[in-house]
């Protein structure tokens, strides 16, 4: 730490107020939300999973993980992260290549790239964070608004890995990921009128998907989320069950521990995707306002970062990276209380998975990196 | 790209970021109203749907199905009881692809073809989602040991242990007490589907089906939660079943054997009855079958084994066998015949060998070609003589006739608790108007007088015309159930006693009923001989084919399946009955030479002791009251 410390001390001058976090480049508030989701997460996991130790451990090893990375990339300097961000993101491409050639199955999908012994993780986690900084390294060299030739460059460079994390086949991650670098350009300015345009044009899009590009599973999720009681001991039955583990909690839930629906396993995936049933469930409506409460919290200091950043890199990238992790809370709360379809997307935080919290925490990182690297002089 | 203009745009870029992270926040925070909004209509405006959901996805009413109610003799012995067996069920929502399970099963349990055909039918039949239907019952130790080690291949396939029924008798019973089977579609229909929702045998006939409600027993349930896997973690709440009621019947075992021995293997049918009450103490019919086969589902192979059998072993011949009761009912028109007044015990006819009508040529032959001379109603009775039964007969009338031998029972349901009892058939002028469009015959009414023509009865309604004779027209409807849960069966729907304008004219009929017992020109003589006590009796024969006019019964010249079938009633002691009997011999040919000395077995058995005495309860204590009459 000694080492760190005199290596930094030379920017020292720079600072107004150097405080030890600053130094070390961790956001305090932040630290002190992902910290407080955390101990939530945890505290719901112990329920959810059937009080399985074990899988708390794991989670919390996890988060350790997740933090020890968010610390490691909050060291580098945003400006590094953009001269890396192309190599990155060819690189990120390359591997969904791999995959797409000769992935690993796992779960009827190829996602996983498996060395065994060695590493086995998704080429697709990590775009979560290329994709952002890729677009907003390419658009903060331009002059914003976009011209159309940059937005069109821009949708080839979020096209590309796009269609092959489709062809994984993992739709909502693709569309995430499609998200992310989107929200770039919505953040880069990107004129109002060509954003109306895209959204219409997404309906003929979204019908050829239905019939050129979606899998028989995924037709079926669309299906039954708009008619979930057409199947009810088939694929309605997690819906249906979610809603009624949310909507028995009521106004103060069941209580900690006690909630019938996940501890009887009629709620599927209690632990992972439906994390927020058992919420519902256990500590009904007062519970999930006060998460809804705690990730504004955090969005609002992404977006108090995004509007201090400094580099237009930075701004751009901060804006994406908190604007997609809302639409993962969005998404999740969404899909298990019934007003989206059934996509694979786990609550940040909250759901048990290690992948998950280490990109999540790692794109904090990214965002506490671009807070804490300002140069106050230039802030004058 | 040159600084100045890079460091303007910085600005301006800025400025436009700023915009965007406030459009977002706004979006940001629309859509979290979104979310608030969609979660208070669940939690708080469907609050009740899903908690109502919720619980009864957890809380379960899983029925309790009450112990059936056991059978017992009139000693106590056990006739039916229920025996723990284990059974194999299958809940198809759980077994996914159920048609490869039950082929899985059947290899794991080395069965056959047809075993899968059944196991298919019962799997069809299986009523709501996600109960376990019962497939394979009374599972051998291996089977079970089998199943466990290929459960793994078996998914949503179990071993469950139930009680069930159990006939430790055999066929001694299996035409009264019947059995119980499985609950079938059409069953299903009709009954009570709360009470019967754990239940899955129901009594198919005899007494099992007749008392079924009493000794169905009332359900109970059992609140449990269970898991999304249907297992039960734990009982809420338990109401317990109310066990059937415990049935006593009047049936003896040792005189069921006794007249089973009787019959020496002979198809026939036997009732046995104690006039005084309507028990009944023996019921057979013979060849029977094993009630316990029925129990956990016959197979096709035994079913149709027993179907065809050419002696129809299915077939009841107490309750559902039609005989024409020859001249076993002669005590009855004779009864008809004084009451009504057109005989009395000293007005005599004279039998040259036939009886011919005025204006007719048709001769109405007795049995006795060669004819018994000048005949009373003593001797009538005691020869068994045609002529003045076919005198009488003509001089009453049919309507008289009918009527009379309706209120002996003929022609109506007698029993008071037998499943599918056959009424017989008691011909009058409206049944012959209604059924075969024709005035009635004086000729038909002649051979009424002798039990034959349209006239059809069971051995039962034989046995109970008998019983009338022996207990003086006081009506007791025949019954096997002796007491339920300690109570006697109440009769709903009693007959009217026969009440005769002179009573003493009952002791003339039996008077001509003992002469045939024990008169040196009695046809069942030979039957009473040695007798410790005094039978009144009365033989008959019933045509299996009919003989023509002017020819003579040729044993020789009938298959012997187209052989008479040999009648006998009678009941003893004679001056104050204890038991009737009643005996059919299919194919028997003479009821005092055949069935007679069945009837005498059986009465030994019941009234004398080991040593060969009347049993002190039936020694003659009050006799000399009664015999005053």
């Amino acid at each position: 730490m000694n080492n760190f410390d005199r290596m930094l001390s030379s920017e020292d001058v720079m600072r107004r107020r150097a405080s030890f976090l600053q130094r070390i480049h961790i956001d305090g508030p932040l630290l002190v939300i992902l910290l407080t989701l955390a101990a939530g997460s945890l505290f719901v996991l112990y329920s959810a999973s059937g009080k399985n130790w074990d899988l708390l451990l794991k989670q919390a090893t996890s988060f350790g993980i997740g933090l020890v990375s968010m610390f490691v990339i909050a060291q580098l300097e945003p400006r590094f992260m953009a001269r890396w961000v192309p190599l990155a993101y060819v690189t990120g491409v390359l591997l969904l290549v791999v995959v797409d050639v000769m992935g690993h199955n796992a779960m009827g999908a190829t996602r996983w790239i498996n060395i065994p012994g060695v590493i086995r993780f998704q080429p697709s986690e990590f775009l979560k964070i290329i994709m952002p900084a890729t677009i907003a390294w390419y658009l903060s060299k331009r002059t914003l608004p976009p011209h159309l030739k940059h937005v069109a460059i821009s949708l080839v460079l979020i096209g590309v890995p796009f269609i092959l994390i489709v062809r994984q086949p993992d739709l909502g991650t693709a569309l995430l990921i499609l998200a992310s670098g989107a929200f770039v350009l919505f953040m880069g300015g990107l004129r109002w009128r060509w954003i109306v345009s895209v959204v219409a044009a997404a309906v003929p899009v979204a019908v050829a998907m239905w019939f050129f590009v979606m899998h028989d599973y995924q037709k079926q999720r669309v299906l039954t989320f708009l008619d979930p009681e057409s199947d009810p001991l088939g694929t309605g039955w997690n819906i249906i069950q979610s809603k009624a583990a949310i909507g028995s909690g009521g106004v103060f839930g069941k209580g900690w521990l006690l909630g019938t629906q996940s501890h009887l396993d009629f709620l599927p995936e209690s632990h992972t995707d439906f994390i927020i049933a058992v919420l519902g469930e256990e500590f009904g409506l007062v519970g999930i306002c006060l998460l809804l409460i705690v990730y504004l919290l955090l969005i609002g200091r992404g977006l108090m970062i995004t509007a201090q950043a400094q580099t237009l890199f930075g701004k751009l990238l901060a804006g994406s990276l908190t604007m997609t992790f809302f639409v993962y809370v969005f998404v999740n709360i969404g899909m298990v209380s019934g007003l989206l379809p059934v996509v694979g997307v786990p609550l940040p935080f909250i759901s048990y998975g290690g992948t998950s919290l280490v990109t999540l925490l790692s794109a904090f990182g990214v965002l506490m990196s671009i807070h804490t690297h300002r140069k106050w002089i230039a802030q004058v | 790209m040159s600084q100045p203009i890079r460091l303007k745009d910085h600005e301006k870029d800025a400025r436009l970021v700023r915009n965007r992270v406030v459009v977002g926040a706004v979006a940001i925070m629309l859509l979290i109203c979104v979310l608030i909004a969609r979660l208070y209509y669940l939690q708080i405006i469907q609050y009740d749907y899903h908690s109502t959901l919720s619980e009864n996805n957890r809380v379960h009413v899983q029925p309790i199905p009450p112990t059936r109610g056991l059978i017992f003799d009139r000693n106590g012995v056990i006739i039916a009881d229920n025996r723990p067996s284990f059974s194999l069920s299958m809940t198809r929502e759980r077994a996914g692809n159920w048609q490869e399970v039950l082929d899985n099963i059947v290899e794991v349990l080395e069965l056959t073809d047809d075993d899968r055909a059944l196991f298919e039918k019962r799997m069809r039949q299986g009523r709501r989602p996600f109960e376990p239907v019962p497939i394979l019952f009374e599972l051998s130790e291996e089977q079970i040991a089998r199943v466990a080690v290929n459960q793994f291949r078996l998914p949503g396939v179990e071993v469950v242990a139930q009680l069930v029924r159990h006939y430790p008798q055999g066929a001694h019973f299996a035409h009264s007490v019947g059995y119980v089977g499985r609950i079938n579609e059409k069953e299903l229909k009709t009954l009570d589907p709360v009470n019967y929702s754990g239940t899955h045998h129901i009594g198919k006939t005899g007494i099992e089906r007749f008392y079924e409600d009493a000794l169905h027993g009332q359900v109970g349930y059992e609140e449990v939660e269970t898991n999304a896997r249907g297992r039960v973690l734990r009982v809420l709440k338990r109401t317990d079943p109310k066990p059937g009621k415990d049935i006593v019947l009047s049936l003896d075992i040792k005189l069921q054997e006794a007249a089973e021995a009787a019959l020496g293997g002979r198809r026939g049918a036997v009732v046995a009855l104690d006039p005084r009450t309507g028990e009944v103490l023996a019921m057979v019919s013979q060849p029977s079958f094993d009630p316990n086969l029925f129990v956990t589902g016959i197979s096709f192979k035994a079913y149709a084994e027993l179907r065809d059998s050419i002696d129809r072993p299915l077939f009841n011949r107490v309750l559902r066998g039609l005989y024409p009761p020859g001249s076993t009912i002669k005590p009855a028109v004779a009864i008809a015949g004084l009451d009504s007044g057109v005989v009395n015990a000293g007005s005599r006819v004279f039998d040259p060998g036939y009886y011919q009508l005025p204006n007719y040529d048709h001769k109405y032959r007795n049995w006795n070609r060669s004819g018994d001379g000048w005949v009373d109603l003593d001797t009538a009775i005691m020869r068994s003589n045609d002529t003045y039964f076919y005198d009488l007969a003509h001089k009453m009338g049919i309507d008289r006739l009918s009527s009379y031998m309706n209120k002996f029972g003929i022609g109506q349901r007698v029993s008071l608790d037998m499943f599918e009892e056959s009424a017989g058939l008691m011909p009058s002028r409206e049944w012959k108007r209604a059924t075969r469009r024709q005035a009635w015959f004086p000729g038909e009414t002649l051979i009424l007088g002798i039990g034959q023509g349209y006239m059809q009865a069971t051995p039962l309604q034989l046995a109970q015309a008998t019983a009338l004779i022996a207990n003086k027209g006081v009506w007791n409807r025949p019954h096997l159930a002796k007491t339920i849960e300690g109570q006697p069966p109440v009769d709903e729907n009693p007959m009217e006693n026969i009440i005769l304008r002179d009573k003493s004219d009952w002791a003339k009929v039996t008077h001509g009923m003992e002469q045939v017992m024990h008169n040196a020109r009695g046809t069942a003589r030979k039957a009473a001989a040695g007798a410790q006590y005094r039978i009144a009796g009365k033989s008959g024969t019933a045509q299996v084919v009919a003989i023509k006019q002017g020819e003579k019964y040729d044993r020789n010249k009938l298959q012997e399946r187209h052989r008479d079938h040999a009648l006998f009633v009678a009941f003893a002691p004679a001056d104050d009955p204890k038991i009737v009997v009643s005996v059919m011999v299919e194919n028997g040919e003479s009821g005092s030479g055949v069935a007679a000395p069945v009837v005498r077995q059986i009465m030994d058995a019941w009234l004398l002791d080991e040593h060969g005495r009347l049993k002190s309860e039936f020694a003659p204590a009050t006799v000399t009251q009664e015999s005053a009459l």
